[in-house]
């Protein structure tokens, strides 16, 4: 260590320019000066040229007549709509091409991205394509090919493309049904809600209770065998009926009795035996119906026996499986809490005599009367964010899983955790801090290139705003600055998210 | 390398506990193969290790000693011969891997411990959901392996707040709250700077002591002295010689290991 000599006194200074401190408020007083002169330079050059050409400024245009019509619009509207209601159905169309387009775009992204990392070759192949491809081509590129090669190629009216579920597709866009609830469906509304908050509480409270005493509570237990039984039932139920379907001679009471068989033998200790029985049943049955519907010239016997040895390997298959799977008192009750959720909500319907109708879309002389018809800007729109913001979550889903280092898997598996337990307690955890934050802003990505939409005549906001509103009422300034405070609080409100989100997981570190 | 000379730790270790087992055999590996694809990582390991016995692997890097201890836990697969751990033999029979897993406990070169949890989150987690251990009672097994590992004090903290020696104890405290019957050390000080090495290789000599069985893929030679009762030495995927500690560092019988202790011990 160097000896000071000049104890008591101020170290030696060559110049005040050559202090970092000094230097440091110089710099900023410089920069700030230097952006006060610009913006009162553009503000009071703005002032002059407007007072020059004799406009006002000010946002009492929003309270006149609009009148231009906007082609889909989530509230009624007509010309004599007003400025801000404009404002209003561009906004809430450009929501709903955004909440749509996450919604699609969150399932397609993550399956990609698992299937990228598959082991299986061909699926880790397919997927690597679809990513590289739609990634490297432009948006707007592929928003034409959506809407001119594709949509706008359907056929016309009269020729329309019946889809299933009396779905329609031609030039004019898709026509769906339209849902019909009558009063009392509220109820069945209310209990669905209900029934998924009871079924994510039970779950919640039964993976509590596991954890402070090693066992799942009692009740859910006894409810969760219970539940197993009436699915049991059901399945079994499906099962034979497609059977009866495939031989004749099946009646009623053999397969009510059948499946009570089955569902008493899944509470015991043979229940692997009613799986395989009920694997071989599907697998037969499908299989011949699928092989008869293929190969009508084949004699139906070689079928049978063809579909026969399938099903005996699907039996097989789920034998082996069941019997590996630890006793229902160690497993979460699964079954319990979908029988909850879907059994509560059905009961309420049918006890209530609650009606849920549809209005089916019927081709009436010019067009289709009744349902909902989706424009095809909508439906191009959709589906080119999807299939593109799809591409990014899934590498960005790709990105999580592989950060998570393989020694957090491997000390999981030397500690003897299950693959599920791997997941849920080790690996998704880690992952899902490196996912969020970057799944987030391609949210933000997607509703920012849902302006994009303005390209193709979708009335978002960008089009109906600052494209027709402004092209009539000269309010450049105004209109900008309403059209960026939209943008700029969504991405505020994401950015705050994030903020709250990296806070809250993040890795505490020396 | 650590300096351990013979210290009364060592005395201790060999009068103590340490008996081995004559008939109890804890790990039987026969004529075992294993392949990354063309290459020909393990080839023909036989090896018998009986309950008790704490049996070092040396070798140079690449010579297979990491992966036929990750072998023993199923963490690789072996495409011939039989691996025997607890009477139970590995196969691809998940039930099989599972039984043998949660009576080995493996300790990781880069300790591996699960960041977003607390450290005693880290040593419950396994009592706990595998095996279904009320959680008061595997937070009282766990402050009783971190007071044996002392550092009963960093339960609450998270790994990235501890050093590496400490992570690396947290580490064994997992394993052994598991309660397992055989330990596999891969490579446990490796990481580690030289003056923490001493407080984990502390540590697993008290392991010792109590008579678990245990195998080490080390370069601490002064540990494989002190309380190794076999020293194994390993070079392209085959053992090329083993012995007990003595006669392996004082009369090597092959030219490798000659080689090896020459430039080991320097």
């Amino acid at each position: 260590m160097a000896v000071q000599d000049n104890i008591g006194e101020r170290a030696p200074r060559a110049s005040l320019l050559n202090d970092p401190v000094v230097r440091g408020i110089i710099y900023q007083v410089l920069v700030a000066a230097a952006v006060v002169a610009f913006i009162s330079w553009i503000v009071l050059n703005t002032a002059q040229n407007l007072a020059a050409q004799n406009k006002s400024t000010g946002f009492d245009f929003l309270f006149r007549t609009a009148g231009f019509d906007i082609s889909f619009t989530l509230f009624p509207w007509s010309r004599t709509s007003l400025y801000w209601q404009a404002f209003l159905a561009g906004l809430l169309n450009t929501l709903l091409v955004s909440i749509i387009g996450i919604f699609f775009a969150t399932i397609l992204g993550f399956t990609l991205g698992i299937a990228r990392l598959s082991s299986n070759w061909l699926v880790a192949r397919v997927a690597t394509v679809y990513i590289e491809t739609i990634r490297n081509i432009p948006l707007l590129l592929q928003l034409f090919f959506w809407y001119f090669a594709v949509l706008k190629a359907m056929p016309a009216v009269r020729e329309s493309f019946a889809l299933p579920l009396d779905i329609f597709i031609n030039q004019r866009g898709l026509m769906v049904p339209r849902p019909l609830p009558d009063q009392e469906f509220v109820w069945v509304l209310v209990a669905i809600v209900t029934a998924l908050i009871a079924a994510i509480a039970i779950g919640i409270w039964a993976t509590r209770v596991r954890t402070a005493t090693g066992r799942y509570p009692g009740q859910v237990v006894l409810a969760a065998k219970v539940a197993d039984a009436i699915v049991s039932f059901l399945v079994a139920l499906l099962a034979f009926s497609l059977l009866a379907n495939m031989v004749r001679g099946i009646s009623m009471p053999i397969m009510l009795g059948a499946s009570v068989l089955v569902a008493a033998v899944s509470v015991t200790r043979f229940a692997p035996f009613g799986r395989a029985t009920l694997a071989f049943v599907f697998g037969l049955t499908i299989l011949y119906a699928l092989l008869v519907a293929m190969f009508p010239a084949v004699p139906q016997l070689l079928i049978a026996s063809g579909s026969a040895i399938g099903g005996l390997t699907m039996a097989w298959i789920t034998f082996a499986r069941a019997t590996e799977r630890p006793p229902s008192e160690g497993r979460f009750p699964f079954a319990l809490l979908i029988l909850i959720a879907v059994g509560i909500p059905s009961l309420v319907y049918w006890a209530t005599g609650a009606q849920l109708a549809f209005e089916i879309p019927v081709l009436a002389r010019f067009n289709f009367r009744g349902g909902v018809q989706l424009p095809p800007e909508l439906v191009a729109l959709v589906f080119g964010l999807t299939i593109y913001t799809a591409a990014f979550i899934a590498e960005n889903v790709r990105g999580g899983i592989r950060a998570v280092s393989s020694g957090q898997n491997e000390a999981a598996q030397s500690l003897g955790l299950k693959e599920g337990d791997r997941l849920r307690l080790v690996i998704i955890p880690q992952a899902m801090r490196v996912i969020v934050p970057p799944l987030t802003s391609q949210y933000l990505n997607l509703t920012k290139n849902s302006s994009l939409g303005a390209a193709i005549g979708y009335p978002e906001l960008v089009n109906v705003f600052t494209g027709t509103t402004l092209n009539q009422t000269g309010k450049a300034i105004e209109v900008i600055a309403l059209t960026m405070a939209v943008y700029l609080t969504f991405s505020l409100l994401t950015s705050a998210f994030m903020n709250w989100y990296n806070g809250r997981v993040a890795l505490v570190e020396r | 390398m650590s300096q351990m000379t013979e210290t009364t730790a060592e005395t201790t270790a060999r009068q103590s506990g340490m008996q081995v087992s004559k008939t109890d055999v804890a790990i039987d590996v026969i004529g075992m193969h294993k392949w990354y694809g063309d290459f020909h990582v393990l080839r023909d390991i036989n090896l018998r290790v009986m309950r008790g016995e704490r049996i070092v692997i040396a070798g140079p890097s690449g010579s297979g000693k990491s992966t036929l201890i990750r072998c023993i836990n199923r963490l690789e697969e072996h495409q011939e011969g039989q691996i025997i751990v607890n009477g139970t033999e590995l196969t691809a029979d998940l039930k099989r891997i599972d039984e043998v897993r949660r009576e080995v406990g493996m300790v990781f070169q880069h300790f591996n411990l699960f960041p977003h949890l607390t450290i005693l989150q880290n040593l419950t987690l396994a009592p706990i959901w595998v095996r279904g251990i009320p959680k008061a009672d595997a937070e009282a097994t766990a402050m009783h392996y971190l007071e044996r590992v002392k550092i009963p004090e960093q339960a609450n903290k998270f790994p990235g707040q501890l050093s590496g020696g400490q992570q690396q104890r947290v580490a064994i405290a997992r394993s052994l709250c598991m309660q397992p019957r055989i330990m596999l050390f891969d490579e446990p000080t490796s990481a580690l700077d030289p003056e923490m090495v001493k407080e984990v290789l502390e540590v697993m000599i008290s392991l010792a002591e109590e008579g678990m069985t245990m195998i080490c893929v080390t370069h601490e030679m002064g540990f494989a002295r002190q309380v190794a009762n076999r020293v194994i030495f390993m070079d392209q995927g085959q053992i090329v010689e083993q012995n007990d500690p003595e006669n392996f560092f004082s009369n090597p019988q092959h030219e490798r290991t000659k080689l090896f202790l020459s430039q080991i011990l320097h």
